[in-house]
């Protein structure tokens, strides 16, 4: 599979991706930890999801991020702990990436009061407003809408935050993203338009689906930058986001970043990807994958050595076991919690 | 001897638009966005500024005392600023959305219904949604040569695809007094709320606001007429028409409760169902269309809660179950009239 990487919306080439040089040699290796720490952190997690859905577990629908995780993570290595994320239905990696513990996740996946959402959200609605996730969100576009209220948020309180919108290639179709994409340049607002092209919408490929061969081309529509950046690549996603925060922070408006990346598994776990792809793009995809790019490039003279990294592995390992545990051992919600948190604040439902 | 305080009066947009800046004062937080609310926007430097104010002019004047940061006027883009209004609300502000017309809502019913909403219960409680959306509705209903006049697509009502939404507050003021209030409590409700003002109150509205900021409970209705014989139901214009037509049933000896219910979820169903116990009679007017409407509602609680209570059928009168005609001949006819609420508390009362 070929990427048409690292080229801007008007075809100007811009520099390799490679490591990029963050603050000094030591700052650079905590950096690659917390990155490798928060991609596995992901990949074990989907993988140990995609394990109970294949055995019987009741999770209800869900959309595994498995081969995305580069994305969620670069973008999220750009970010302070306080800048906003709105994410979509394919939200678990956006939320782990933003700090969110997996074993209430598991939890609210499983249905628990125990869970993120006191398992009144699901896989579709996972977050955790304290970490600063403006929710995922099932519904193409919305959530793009609330990254801008956010940014426009932080522009009318003065805290120079940051708010990020993901959004799929599918999403680029809807026109709320367009809608918002348009005031947030005519505000200037603190905002990043994320776009994961994962191909697929679904099963509508995007070359069916969009006017145009790149979604970073429309960017030049809305008077904003608009940068293609592989999405496999980890150092390119981060590099490409620190000069779109950079640009928010200073006031200059928003920027959208497109990063071309794959979705290895179905659209969700009941989807037969063999009835609309090729083999051998599946193939190349998973010959591109960002975790084993990323431990060929620490091999390579990166700051971190493999061992390290195994042991980022075998630590992520242990806390999806707990994550497991944690989620079975939590109660259901009460009968009563069907009428809680109806109406704010915790009002009754009307009946 | 103390002189007598001279009792302000205000016409309906004058009180929201009261409400508006007063809590605008209060709280920096508070952030007004939607078409033309302010209007000529960006041209200050032209000399234009505050150019229209929205339908019912309750914005004007807001740009100038809190500029455009806090005065939003916004590109023709429901979907898009109604789902900013939720972003900026989770994330600090209390953003207060102007849809022009309420027949503009399904240019932005996702954010409304699936996001602003459930937003609070998807999320386990865990977060806050102060957000307020403004909306006009209604049909000025007389023959008039000019009625409304502004036909299927910017007359209707459409309260019922609102308070239909678990989640949702939904307000209908029917005076200065009460718009004014409701105005302030949805602003410092912590949810969201829906107001939805009707654009013919006229004169009818007009009454005594007191200067201060005060709040009209969301969730309490108003028993603005007393009455022994039958309770009439109705909500913003409509309830003008049940006082119009409980003076007429006086003149018969029938004497007619008339409740506001100023909030339409969640209902303040004990109100209606103590004073139907009282009057054992029910009425319920409706400017909506009545498939799936607050008057079926409405009633179908009262006959499932106090059916024994009843001494006869209870009788909806609602618009009619077509779109909204332009001829103001016939947007007379579709909308409920005060004949037609008489007419069936006679047929009650046999």
């Amino acid at each position: 599979m070929s990427f048409e990487t690292n080229r801007n919306a008007t075809g100007a080439a811009s520099a390799d991706a490679e490591v990029p040089s963050a603050p000094d040699g030591e700052g650079l290796a905590r950096k690659c930890l917390w990155i490798y720490e928060r991609m596995s952190l992901i990949r074990q997690f989907e993988e140990r999801l995609k394990w109970l859905v294949e055995t019987g577990t009741p999770v209800g629908p869900v959309h595994f991020y498995i081969g995305q995780e580069a994305v969620a993570v670069g973008v999220c290595a750009a970010l302070e702990d306080s800048d906003w994320v709105a994410s979509t239905h394919r939200g678990h990696g956006h939320c782990i990436a933003k700090g969110v513990a997996v074993a209430p996740m598991m939890a609210e996946l499983f249905g628990k009061v125990t869970g993120t959402n006191r398992g009144k959200g699901g896989s579709m609605h996972i977050t955790d407003i304290s970490k600063n996730i403006l929710g995922v969100n099932p519904i193409n576009g919305a959530g793009v809408a609330h990254a801008v209220g956010a940014g426009l948020s932080a522009k009318v309180r003065k805290t120079k935050q940051v708010a990020v919108a993901f959004f799929g290639e599918g999403s680029a179709g809807v026109g709320t993203v367009h809608e918002c994409m348009n005031m947030a340049a005519i505000w200037k607002l603190p905002v990043l338009f994320v776009c994961e092209n994962n191909r697929y919408a679904q099963t509508t490929p995007i070359e069916y689906a969009c006017s145009v061969p790149n979604v970073a081309d429309r960017a030049a529509a809305y008077g904003m930058p608009g940068v293609i950046v592989d999405g496999q690549d980890v150092f390119a996603v981060w590099r490409a986001t620190e000069t779109a925060v950079q640009r928010a922070r200073a006031g200059a408006g928003p920027s959208l970043i497109e990063c071309k990346t794959y979705r290895y598994l179905g659209h969700h776990q009941s989807d037969d990807t063999t009835r609309y792809r090729l083999p051998e793009e599946e193939q190349a995809a998973r010959d591109r994958d960002c975790l084993k790019g990323f431990r060929a490039r620490m091999n390579a003279g990166g700051p971190l050595t493999m061992a390290q990294l195994d042991e980022i592995d075998e630590r992520n390992k242990r806390l999806m076991d707990e994550a497991v545990e944690f989620a079975k051992a939590g109660a259901v919600p009460e009968a009563s919690e069907l009428y809680t948190n109806v109406y704010v604040p915790d009002g009754k439902a009307s009946r | 001897m103390k002189e007598p305080t001279a009792v302000r009066e205000l016409s309906f947009g004058p009180s929201i638009n009261e409400a508006l800046r007063q809590e605008m004062r209060r709280d920096p937080n508070v952030i007004v966005m939607g078409e033309d609310i302010a209007g000529a926007a960006g041209r200050a430097h032209l000399g234009f500024i505050d150019a229209w104010g929205g339908p019912m002019r309750a914005t004007r004047g807001l740009i100038t005392e809190f500029g455009p940061e806090r005065v939003i006027d916004t590109p023709i883009s429901e979907m898009g600023f109604v789902g900013a209004a939720v972003g900026a609300a989770m994330t600090g502000l209390r953003p207060v959305v102007e849809v022009m017309f309420v027949d503009l809502i399904g240019m932005c019913y996702d954010q409304i219904a699936n996001q602003a909403a459930k937003m609070h219960y998807m999320m386990g409680g865990h977060v806050k949604l102060p957000m307020v959306i403004r909306t006009a509705y209604g049909t000025r209903g007389d023959k008039r040569a000019y009625g409304g006049g502004a036909a299927a697509q910017h007359s209707q009502t459409l309260y019922s695809v609102l308070a239909h939404i678990p989640g949702l507050k939904v307000v209908v003021p029917s005076t200065a007094y009460n718009a004014k209030g409701l105005t302030i409590a949805a602003i410092r409700d912590d949810g969201p709320v829906v107001v939805l003002e009707h654009k013919f109150l006229g004169l009818q509205a007009k009454g005594h606001v007191p200067e201060e900021p005060y709040v009209v409970p969301i969730g309490k209705a108003d028993v603005v007429r007393q009455g022994t014989h039958v309770t009439l139901c109705a909500a913003g214009r409509m309830t003008h028409l049940c006082l119009d037509a409980a003076q007429v049933l006086a003149a018969e000896q029938i004497n007619a409760e008339v409740i506001d219910l100023l909030t339409l979820n969640p209902l303040d169903e004990e109100t209606i169902l103590q004073s139907v116990r009282r009057t054992h009679r029910l009425v319920v007017v409706d400017e909506d269309t009545p498939v799936c409407s607050m008057a079926r509602d409405i009633a179908a609680r009262v006959a499932e809660k106090a059916f024994d209570d009843l001494d006869a059928p209870i009788k909806t009168v609602t618009a009619a179950d077509t779109p909204v005609p332009f001829s103001a001949v016939l947007e007379a006819l579709y909308t409920p009239r005060v004949e037609q609420i008489i007419a069936a508390v006679r047929e009650q009362m046999g």
